[in-house]
C-alpha cells in the first residue's frame, strides 16, 4: 500500500477513550516529538523517470502525472530524464544566487526579531526554490499571487533589500507606510500582489488576474500559490472552478510543505490521494514535483506557462517540499513534531542539491561559492544596518495622517474629524 | 485557584469535557498543539483525540461540522484561531446556525459555541487584531459573549456551552495573561492579584446577559466590554470624574436594565469600544440610552472607539482608545 502525504497515520497510544468512539476516525501522524520519522512508505518516482508530454496534451490524456513525483536531480546533482529543463548555466547560477540570498536574509531577519526590532517574521527555509525559480521562470508582466513564504521572488527580481527590511520594520520609510504586518509585502511593480495574513483568499485573484490578460488577447499569464493546509477553504475550489470554466492562462500552485503551523497533510486531504490529484475532478491537467529540485520545479514551469499562453488553459501543480523551519517567530516546532524530521526529509535541501549541481558543472567551485556566501552575506548586513539606521518597529514610523489614507479614495468627513481629534 | 484568562478557558473546557460525553473540542491546532494560545493544553492527552482534536484549514468547514454535530445533538466547542479568519464561516453562522431552530420551528437546533480570540494590542496587525462583534450582534439568532477576567471567562464560557442558542465567544486576547490598561509603555502585569483572578477550579456558570458594575459611581456611565473595561477603569481614574463603569459580559443577550438604571442615575453615558466607531455596537448602545433615558440626559452620549480605519500596524497606539482619551472624553461628558 503506498501513501500519499509524507506522514501516515497511526493511533495514539495514550487515548483514554479508545474503543468508545471506534467508528469515529482522527488522522494523526504516525511520528511526534520523541518518535522517529518514517518516510519508507512514501512513494518517489525515480529520477527521471516520468515522461514530460505535448505541451498542447489534452488533459484527458495526462490523468495518471498526479500520482508521480517530477524529478530530475539525481543524487550525484546530474540532472535526468525528459523534464530536464533548457537552462543555461547562468540562468541556474542566477537562481542559486538568489536561493542562497533567501536563506541568509530569512535567517538574518529571524534574528532581528527575536532581538525585539520587530513584531513578527516568517522564514521560507527549505522552500527557497518556490519563491526564486517561478519569479526567474516567467515573465516579466506576468503576475505572481503568492504566499507568505515566497519573499525568494522579490528578490530575484531585484526588489531592493533595505525597503524590504523598511517594511518589516514599518518604519518612516515603509513602502507600505506602516499599514501592514511585516512580511505582507505588495509590490505591484515586481509582479507580486499583496500579502494578507488570511489564507486562500487570493488563490481566486490569480484567476480573475489571468482572465483579463485573456480579455485583452494578452499572452500574459498569471501565477497563484496556496498552502496544502489552505487547499481546505473553499476559496481553493472556487478558483479551481472558475480557472477550469474559462481556461483561464494560470498556473495554480500548492507549496506541499507537509505542515500547517502544527498539522500535517493528513488533516488537509486522505492520504490515499495527492494534492495534485485534485486537478482531475477539474478537467485539468495536475503536475507534482520535487520543489527541492530547483531544476525539476523551473522545468514544469516553463510547461505549464506554455500551456497557458498558447491557450490551453490553467495547470495546477503541487510542488512537494518541506517546511524545515518554524511556521513563523510564534511557534516552537520541536513542540509538534519529531526535532530530526527536516534532517531525514528524503528530498534532501534545496540549496544544497543545486550547488551540487553547479559544483559538476566546472562553471562553479567551492572557492566561488564561498566568495558568493560572503558577498550576499555582506549585502543583506549592509542593508539591514541602513534599514536599522532609519528606525526599527516603534523607533521611527511614518506620519500618523497615513493611518487615514487608502481607506477610501477620498476620505470623508469620519477622516477629517477624526483627524481633528487626533489633533492632526 | 489564580488563573490567567488562558488557565480559566481550559478549566472550563475541562470540566465541561469531564461532565457531558456530549462536548467536543476542535479547531485548527487545537489538537495535539493545544492551540495557538495555548487554551486547549493537554486536553487531548486528558480526553482523547475523539474529544479534542485538529480540523483542516477551513473555518467555513469548522462551523458547517459543528452545526451537524450540534443538530444531531452533541455539544461542539469550535476554535476559530483569531476573529479576524471567521469570516468565510460567516454564511454559516448568519443563514444556518442562527436560522436553523427559527426555520425548521423547533424540528432542529444549533447549540454550537465558537470560540474565537479578538482585539488589538500586540502587534498583530490587520489580521490578527480586528473586533468583529457588531457583525454578529446584528445578527438575530446569534448570541456573543466577551468576558474581560479570568472568573468570568470561565463562568461564561460554561454558561455558553450549555445555551442552546449558537454562541460567538470573543475572548480579549490582549488579556489573556495579564490586565491591560492600555499603558503599553508599562511593564505588563499579572492576573494575580486581581480580584477576578480567583477561580474555582471545578464547575460555575455565570448567566448570559447580566453586565456587572465594575465601579459604582455618580457623574456618568461607562459602558464597555472586553479589553477597554479596563482601559477604562484606568482612563476614569485619570480623570477623576465619578463614573460608573458597567462591564456588559455579553452584548447579546444584553442587560439593558442594569444600563438603564445607571444612566438614569448619572444622567450621562460614555461608550468605550476598540472596534471603529460607524455602526459598531456602540451606535446600538446610543441609540438605546437615547431610547430610554432621553429625560434623564444632561447630554449627548459620547462613543469612543477605534478610528474608521482597517487596523493598522505600525499606529498600534494611535488606534488604541487610551485612558487618555476616555479621561478626555469623561471631561467633556461634564461639560454640559
Amino acid at each position: 500500500m503506498l501513501y500519499f502525504t509524507a506522514i501516515r497515520y497511526k493511533m495514539p497510544e495514550s487515548d483514554s477513550d479508545k474503543g468508545k468512539h471506534q467508528r469515529f476516525f482522527i488522522p494523526e501522524p504516525n511520528a511526534r516529538p520523541g518518535d522517529t520519522p518514517d518516510f519508507s512508505q512514501l512513494p518517489i518516482s525515480p529520477v527521471g523517470s516520468v515522461a514530460r508530454p505535448q505541451t498542447s496534451a489534452s488533459p484527458e490524456t495526462l490523468r495518471d502525472l498526479p500520482f508521480k513525483l517530477i524529478r530530475t536531480l539525481n543524487e550525484d546533482g546530474i540532472p535526468e530524464g525528459e523534464w530536464q529543463p533548457e537552462i543555461t548555466i547562468a540562468v541556474v547560477r542566477k537562481i542559486y544566487e538568489y536561493m542562497r540570498l533567501t536563506r541568509i536574509f530569512d535567517t538574518k531577519m529571524f534574528r532581528v526579531q527575536r532581538q525585539g526590532k520587530t513584531s513578527f517574521f516568517l522564514a521560507s527555509r527549505g522552500e527557497e526554490a518556490l519563491g526564486v525559480v517561478p519569479s526567474i521562470a516567467l515573465r516579466a508582466n506576468d503576475m505572481c499571487f503568492p504566499t507568505y513564504r515566497q519573499v525568494g521572488w522579490l528578490l530575484a527580481r531585484g526588489y531592493p533589500l533595505v525597503k524590504l527590511i523598511n517594511q518589516i520594520f514599518n518604519n518612516s520609510d515603509d513602502p507600505l507606510k506602516g499599514k501592514q504586518l511585516p512580511v505582507l509585502y505588495s509590490a505591484r511593480d515586481f509582479g507580486f500582489y499583496s500579502l494578507s495574513g488570511n489564507v486562500g483568499t487570493r488563490f481566486g485573484h490569480a484567476v480573475g488576474w489571468a482572465m483579463a490578460k485573456a480579455y485583452r488577447n494578452s499572452d500574459d499569464i498569471a501565477i497563484g500559490f496556496i498552502g496544502d493546509g489552505t487547499t481546505a477553504e473553499g476559496s481553493f475550489h472556487e478558483a479551481l472552478t472558475f480557472a477550469s470554466v474559462y481556461k483561464a492562462p494560470v498556473i495554480l500552485g500548492i507549496t506541499n510543505n507537509q505542515w500547517a503551523i502544527s498539522t500535517f497533510t493528513g488533516l488537509a486531504t486522505n492520504k490515499d490521494t495527492t494534492f495534485a490529484s485534485k486537478a482531475l475532478s477539474y478537467g485539468i491537467p495536475g503536475l507534482r514535483v520535487d520543489g527541492n529540485d530547483a531544476l525539476a520545479v523551473y522545468s514544469v514551469l516553463e510547461w505549464a506557462a506554455d500551456r497557458a499562453r498558447h491557450g490551453h488553459g490553467a495547470t495546477l501543480i503541487e510542488f512537494f517540499t518541506y517546511r524545515s523551519g518554524a511556521h513563523s517567530t510564534s511557534d516552537d516546532p520541536e513542540r509538534y513534531r519529531p526535532k530530526e524530521e527536516a534532517l531525514l526529509w528524503p528530498l534532501g535541501d534545496p540549496i544544497e542539491r543545486l550547488r551540487q549541481h553547479l559544483l559538476t558543472s566546472k562553471a562553479w567551485s567551492e572557492e566561488k561559492d564561498g566568495q558568493l556566501h560572503k558577498m550576499l552575506d555582506k549585502q543583506i548586513t549592509e542593508s539591514l544596518k541602513e534599514a536599522e539606521r532609519i528606525g526599527v518597529l516603534g523607533e521611527s514610523k511614518p506620519d500618523v495622517r497615513e493611518m487615514f489614507e487608502g481607506v477610501f479614495k477620498e476620505q470623508d468627513w469620519r477622516a477629517v474629524e477624526q483627524l481633528k481629534e487626533l489633533g492632526l | 485557584m489564580i488563573m490567567n484568562i488562558v488557565q480559566a478557558l481550559n478549566s472550563a473546557l475541562d470540566v465541561m469535557l469531564a461532565n457531558n460525553s456530549e462536548v467536543l473540542v476542535f479547531g485548527e491546532d487545537v489538537g495535539y498543539f493545544g492551540g495557538v494560545f495555548r487554551v486547549t493544553d493537554k486536553l487531548q492527552k486528558k480526553y482523547g483525540h475523539h474529544r479534542c482534536f485538529d480540523t483542516p484549514i477551513s473555518e467555513g468547514g469548522i462551523i458547517a461540522t459543528g452545526i451537524g454535530m450540534a443538530a444531531e445533538g452533541l455539544r461542539p466547542v469550535m476554535e476559530i484561531q483569531f476573529a479576524d479568519y471567521i469570516l468565510p464561516a460567516y454564511d454559516q453562522l448568519v443563514s444556518e446556525a442562527a436560522r436553523l431552530r427559527y426555520r425548521s420551528n423547533g424540528d432542529f437546533q444549533a447549540p454550537i459555541t465558537v470560540r474565537a480570540p479578538y482585539g488589538g494590542g500586540i502587534f498583530g496587525g490587520q489580521t490578527h487584531s480586528q473586533s468583529p462583534e457588531a457583525i454578529f450582534a446584528h445578527v438575530t439568532g446569534l448570541k456573543t459573549v466577551i468576558p474581560s477576567n479570568p472568573y468570568d471567562a470561565k463562568g461564561l464560557l460554561i454558561a455558553s456551552i450549555e445555551c442552546d442558542d449558537p454562541i460567538i465567544f470573543l475572548e480579549p486576547k490582549r488579556l489573556y495573561n495579564g490586565p491591560f490598561e492600555g499603558y503599553h509603555d508599562r511593564p505588563l502585569k499579572p492576573w494575580a492579584g486581581e480580584t477576578d483572578s480567583n477561580v474555582p477550579e471545578g464547575y460555575y456558570s455565570i448567566p448570559l446577559g447580566k453586565a456587572k458594575v465594575k465601579r459604582a459611581g455618580s457623574e456618568a456611565t461607562v459602558l464597555a466590554y472586553g479589553t477597554m473595561v479596563h482601559v477604562a477603569l484606568a482612563g476614569i481614574l485619570e480623570s477623576g470624574v465619578d463614573a460608573e463603569l458597567i462591564d456588559l459580559r455579553s452584548i447579546v443577550p444584553l442587560d439593558v436594565d442594569t444600563i438603564e438604571e445607571s444612566v438614569k442615575k448619572t444622567g450621562r453615558c460614555l461608550i468605550v469600544h476598540e472596534a471603529s466607531k460607524f455602526s459598531g455596537f456602540g451606535a446600538e448602545l446610543s441609540a438605546l440610552v437615547t431610547e430610554r433615558c432621553f429625560y434623564y440626559l444632561s447630554a449627548p452620549t459620547i462613543r469612543l472607539a477605534g478610528w474608521d480605519v482597517p487596523y493598522p500596524h505600525a499606529f498600534e497606539w494611535d488606534y488604541f482608545p487610551s485612558p487618555k482619551r476616555v479621561a478626555k472624553s469623561l471631561k467633556k461628558l461634564l461639560e454640559n
